[in-house]
């Protein structure tokens, strides 16, 4: 198998945007580099511009003119999707009904004049890298949703296209079955090495699958990192908002803490400011003594979630404070907490909106 | 009453006219057919007599000529309508189906009007190349009003039925390398056979048993309901008559229940 020989193109986006006939802008103008092999994710709500941005790398859509878009350097901005070689994953799976499964999955290397014995290798290679023994000869409608979903994937890969794109290919699925089959994908893009560009509004599956992810935000790009990065030093508070759970306090400065009605709050750097807007984590806020802790609230709700909980605590900042806290805690709505916050655990965003 | 006697009270009105304008009606035709000096082989007649078997072939020929040309016409308008939206396209598809409207006399007439001695295409021809073209009294002339006839029917279901593809679908074919051709082979056209079949199968069972446009054209043009009405009202040949009535029905019917046998099979095929 020489499936780890290739690992796909680099692409570059240059200067993509998308203005509809009707005056409609659904993407400002982006630019984006993808490395050889690496899984890039757009997240963003829908309507934030990320599928047009796929469809835009795909060929299925053209950028307003200036925009181009670079296969290893080779301009392919005028080639229509079926020359620019690339495997599409799309939400509804857009499997071919009048064909078996294993027709859908050779389709492309039919297409491609393949001989039909080689043609029936490759295609018995893809049935066991994605787990579909026995169901070569099946029909699409006799296949269960992540069956679909597989042949959709193995289909896609088994042109060996420079860059895979996948748009939404897990939300169709029902929530337990998501979580596997992520899981399953992950391991699969990881062991086909191919450049990938996946398009989710579902920030677990960004987080879990890329290798950078692309926060998108009304066809704009409102940043691009490691998800690490984003998750930890998110650019603006729609970033810190829409990727995990996140507290945001306004509140004024003094001497270096954050003055909260609860109690004050020392942060880190930036001492010359007199009004901050900070993002602070959930997980990252410890429970403490009441008496002794530099900030206190009232715990408002306790929401228990098997692995740990959420608290609620209402009066110890300007809005109510969620709280991260393990599961063999015991509180109640009404006790007096303390809150005790790292200040490594708080990231102050710039104003906006 | 028990529930069952109550259905079986309310479907007796249904009965009742089925039998009076149905069974008794198609029981007494059979009859009637039998009834002839040559009795029972009268039904056969239709095969055995060259005239009539002649007959028999055109008229399925026609039939199946105008099938294939109304669903290549109608295939590609319905495609197109269904996928761009342009000013007038309403308008476009109101007139387009507008001759679902029109009894069949009327289409006779319009054919007349556009290929007769004072059609439109005579005159045009007439002044350019000094012939004047006229085929309105023919077969070609009946083709024609039954396209027209088709057209719109056809048009509808396929656009109905392209509707309901995915669009993804295709966009999946382009991106594994399928090409314009590819995709109407692999893709479209498979996706559109439940509704191709079935509107093809409406289009050939109204040309095989159209009459207002063929009497309207002529009455000496070679198609079956021409020549029941010929048998009946000339020759005064009730048996003959009756009995084509009945090979006509059968014809028509075995291929309607072929085109729907093969449907169901596709539909199921396509999930």
């Amino acid at each position: 198998m020489n499936m780890m020989t290739r690992h796909g193109a680099a692409l570059k986006v240059e200067n993509c945007g998308k203005t509809f006939a009707d005056g409609t802008c659904a993407l400002a103008r982006a630019t984006l580099d993808i490395a050889q092999s690496e899984t890039l994710v757009l997240l963003g709500p829908s309507g934030c511009g990320k599928t047009t941005l796929l469809r835009i790398v795909a060929g299925l859509e053209t950028p307003d003119s200036g925009g181009r878009v670079l296969f290893d350097g080779k301009d392919l901005t005028r080639q229509p999707i079926e020359k620019r070689n690339v495997g599409m994953v799309f939400q509804s799976y857009a499997l071919f009904p009048n064909m078996s499964v294993a027709d859908n999955i050779g389709y492309g290397l039919k297409l491609r004049g393949l001989p039909k014995t080689e043609r029936a290798a490759r295609v018995a290679e893809l049935v066991a890298l994605t787990n579909l023994g026995g169901l070569e000869d099946r029909r699409i409608d006799q296949l269960s949703g992540g069956q679909r979903q597989r042949v959709a994937l193995a289909r896609a890969v088994a042109i060996r296209p420079s860059v895979l794109l996948l748009d939404e290919p897990l939300t169709a699925l029902d929530a337990a079955l998501r979580e596997r089959l992520r899981g399953e994908l992950n391991d699969l893009l990881r062991k086909l090495g191919i450049t990938a560009i996946y398009v989710t509004h579902d920030q677990a599956e960004a987080m879990e699958l890329g290798d950078r992810i692309v926060v998108m935000r009304k066809g704009a790009i409102a940043q691009v990192g490691t998800p690490r990065e984003i998750y930890f030093t998110p650019a603006n508070r729609f970033v810190a908002e829409f990727v995990g759970a996140a507290n945001i306090i306004e509140a004024p400065i003094e001497s270096g803490e954050l003055v909260l009605p609860g109690g004050r709050v020392p942060v880190s750097g930036r001492d010359a400011m007199s009004r901050a807007v900070a993002m602070v984590r959930p997980e990252t806020i410890m429970l403490a003594d009441a008496a002794t802790a530099g900030l206190a609230g009232t715990v408002d709700s306790v929401r228990f979630a098997g692995d740990r909980q959420r608290i609620i605590v209402r009066d110890a900042a300007s809005v109510p404070l969620a709280v991260d806290a393990p599961n063999t805690v015991n509180v109640s709505a009404g006790e007096r907490v303390g809150l005790s916050i790292p200040p490594a655990a708080i990231r102050l965003l710039p104003e906006e909106d | 009453m028990s529930h069952k006697s109550f259905v079986w009270i309310c479907l007796l009105p249904l009965a009742a006219v089925t039998a009076a304008f149905f069974v008794l009606p198609m029981a007494r035709l059979l009859v009637t057919g039998a009834e002839g000096p040559r009795g029972l082989a009268e039904y056969l007649a239709i095969l055995a007599e060259p005239r009539y078997r002649a007959t028999l072939l055109n008229t399925v020929l026609l039939a199946a000529a105008n099938t294939i040309a109304t669903l290549i016409v109608a295939t590609i308008a319905g495609l197109f309508l269904q996928r761009h939206r342009f000013p007038g396209r309403a308008v476009l598809v109101a007139i387009l189906t507008f001759p679902l409207a029109f009894p069949g006399v009327v289409i006779g007439f319009m054919i007349i009007l556009l290929a007769g001695r004072q059609g439109l295409i005579g005159d045009v021809s007439s002044r350019l190349v000094g012939d004047k073209i006229v085929f309105a009294y023919s077969i070609y002339g009946l083709f024609l009003g039954y396209l027209y006839f088709s057209i719109p029917r056809v048009i509808l279901t396929i656009m109905a039925a392209a509707q309901k593809l995915d669009p993804s679908l295709e966009e999946a074919a382009r991106s594994l390398g399928a090409g314009s051709w590819a995709v109407l082979r692999d893709v479209v056209l498979p996706a559109l056979a439940p509704a191709l079949v079935a509107s093809g199968a409406i289009a050939f069972a109204t040309a095989m048993g159209a009459f207002g446009t063929a009497f309207t054209l002529a009455t000496n043009i070679d198609v079956l309901p021409m020549l029941i009405y010929t048998e009946f009202t000339l020759a005064g040949n009730l048996a003959t008559s009756a009995a084509l009535s009945v090979g006509l029905g059968v014809m028509t019917w075995l291929i309607l229940a072929l085109a729907r046998s093969f449907t169901g099979n596709s539909v199921a095929a396509a999930g």
